[in-house]
């Protein structure tokens, strides 16, 4: 058990896309569409240095929210949406393969990664990634995706070291 | 950028609902899914109430998100899309009205992942150069050394070097015996040349701006991008096409001494030519001469040059046997010079697709090819070149492909790159069968005291 409620957890196990949300240097939000990777404490993003700009946007301001929001992305029994603010660091202090150490979790989601790390050759600036790190603070949770429904909220407690 | 009506009308077929993403009193974001309907002609969506605290601000600049994919089970997802928007909400009578005013989108069925990773490389730029800032240390990408020395030579193009040459020796075999050694020298001379040629591209393509201004290179066009993508700098690649032109023309200059200094003028006119094809102040390739050169070079200066080596005299034969050969590597370039049309002509290389209609291309393809198999068998029945070399007739459907693609699939880049390689594939195995054709003939010869006319 991680440090998000049940649910929640079951749907970053699953979905193939999320929405993180980062704030650019005018305070105005911008969202990415990224795979979601999670290891029961921190939520993990990678980004290629060719899609750079939100790794700019996070170094300057680390309030983040990650909404997962497709039901055609998630593989559960019971859909619902969620979103999860928190604050985010960038870690690319090897950007060549440092990224590596998520890939256990992303093989998972995306089998056919294996396939295009083969061919990085052809990609070369694709495979020089930062990974994103999400420690969540807050959570909403919206049963069968109805947000036109009040969510139910939660706040999370880091976890022990 | 205001977003188009028609990217706002397509909207509601091609994304299933919305995420209104806002920043809360707190300063952290917030995202929250909704359900939309687009009116394109007032360039508005109204978006479905949200409920509880996860209310977005009316009146204040918010981003809204379409996106969508398609799970692919074991192997992950494709048809990638997604359109954001920027704009101010108003509330309307039928829910929040928001008012886009910005957008930003990418749909990998109408701009390839590819594409849309190339048109981020100055991005990725940038960033290195913020890293090594913060770092004080000089972050670069990097690549294995065996895939970097791959990629910076593009070494699997030796194929256009090694077909004349070989047939080159082929000939010579046939007319008078060859030796292994020689034959050996020549491959490494031909190679370093070639090799040096194709980093010397990528230097000029590099200083040019070509590189820079191409969003479209493939498998096999666009050059090896080394210096583009930051893997190695331009001194390192101009001292790698130095050295290895310095080993070419050494050995060049080597098999002339030891086999006749009448080599030396073949084999210093490939030399020039390939040297000049992008570099100052010939640029031939910019003068629209390129296609040409490239004919020249890795047919008749090859065979001729390889034939050379072995018999010690120049002959007819290996000079006409490497015209269709020459022709068919010409058209190699021909058809990779098609999707990097846009940014050669931007950095001013005057190529054949620059210069012509797609008409003219397609059927200018089908012309070359054509005239290539109608001189190998011309050839062969004349007698001219062995008869048997009229096997390599054998290659001449790979064309068939290339051609329906080129017809069907000019404007796409990526959708071209099987005819690219199935073009590679033509001239390979048509100078492959063409070496045959010689083999074939000098077993014969060898095993039969009277040939029969077809063996001959």
């Amino acid at each position: 058990m991680g440090v998000l409620p049940e649910q929640i957890e079951a749907l970053l196990e699953t979905a193939l896309v999320a929405e993180l949300t980062v704030i650019d240097s005018g305070g105005c939000p911008v969202t990415h569409p990224l795979i979601p990777l999670y290891d029961g404490e921190v939520i993990y993003l990678t980004s290629s240095i060719l899609f750079s700009k939100k790794l700019e946007h996070i170094k300057q301001n680390p309030k983040v929210s990650l909404s997962i929001s497709d039901p055609v992305a998630v593989n559960t029994e019971r859909f619902s949406r969620a979103t999860i603010q928190g604050d985010a660091t960038v870690d690319d202090s090897d950007l060549h393969e440092g990224w590596e150490r998520v890939l256990p979790l992303w093989r998972k989601k995306e089998p056919a990664i294996d396939f295009f790390l083969g061919k990085r050759v052809a990609l070369p600036l694709f495979f020089e990634r930062a990974v994103i790190e999400l420690r969540p603070r807050k959570a909403f949770l919206w049963e069968e995706g109805r947000t036109d429904r009040p969510p139910q909220v939660f706040h999370v407690e880091p976890a022990l070291a | 950028m205001k977003p188009e009506p028609e990217l706002l009308a397509k909207l509601e077929d091609r994304f299933a609902h919305a995420v209104i993403a806002f920043v809360e009193e707190d300063g952290y974001p917030m995202s929250v899914a909704s359900g939309f309907r687009v009116d394109a002609e007032r360039g508005v969506v109204t978006l479905e109430q949200v409920a509880g605290d996860a209310q977005p601000p009316a009146g204040e600049r918010v981003n809204v998100v379409f996106s969508h994919i398609r799970p692919q089970p074991g192997i992950g997802y494709d048809e990638r899309r997604y359109v954001s928007l920027w704009g101010a909400l108003q509330p309307g009578a039928e829910g929040l009205e928001f008012f886009p005013d910005k957008v930003q989108h990418w749909d990998e069925q109408e701009m390839s992942f590819f594409e849309y990773s190339e048109r981020g490389v100055p991005q990725a730029h940038r960033y290195l150069e913020q890293v090594s800032a913060e770092t004080g240390r000089e972050v670069r990408p990097k690549l294995a050394f065996g895939w970097l020395f791959l990629r910076a030579t593009r070494l699997p193009f030796l194929t256009a070097t090694f077909v004349p040459i070989l047939l080159g020796i082929a000939v010579a075999g046939w007319t008078n015996g060859f030796s292994w050694w020689l034959a050996l020298l020549t491959l490494i001379g031909g190679a370093c040349i070639h090799l040096g040629l194709n980093v010397a591209n990528d230097v000029f393509d590099t200083t040019s701006g070509a590189d820079a201004a191409n969003v479209n290179p493939t498998q096999f066009s666009g050059g090896s991008r080394v210096v583009h993508y930051g893997l190695l700098s331009l001194r390192d690649i101009a001292l790698l096409s130095l050295g290895f032109y310095a080993v070419g023309i050494a050995i060049g200059v080597g098999l002339a001494a030891a086999r006749g200094w009448d080599l030396l003028w073949l084999g210093v006119a490939g030399a020039l030519l390939s040297f000049f094809y992008t570099a100052p102040p010939l640029k031939l390739v910019h003068r629209g001469v390129g296609e040409i050169v490239v004919a020249l070079g890795f047919g008749p200066i090859m065979t001729l040059g390889a034939y050379f080596v072995q018999a010690q005299e120049y002959a007819l034969e290996p000079l006409l046997v490497s015209i269709p050969v020459g022709i068919l590597i010409a058209l190699v370039l021909y058809v990779n010079e098609v999707p990097d049309r846009p940014a050669d002509a931007k950095a001013g290389k005057r190529t054949l697709p620059v210069r012509l209609s797609k008409d003219a291309i397609v059927n200018g393809y089908a012309a070359a090819v054509a005239l290539s198999f109608a001189l190998i068998a011309l050839f062969a029945i004349a007698g001219w070149t062995v008869r048997p070399t009229i096997i390599a007739l054998a290659a001449a459907p790979l064309a068939l492909p290339v051609y329906r693609a080129l017809r069907d699939h000019y404007e796409e880049p990526y959708t071209l790159m099987p005819a690219m390689a199935k073009n590679i594939q033509l001239h390979l195995a048509t100078g492959v069968l063409l070496i045959f054709g010689y083999v074939i003939a000098l077993i014969a010869d060898t095993a039969m005291t009277d040939p029969p006319f077809f063996l001959a």
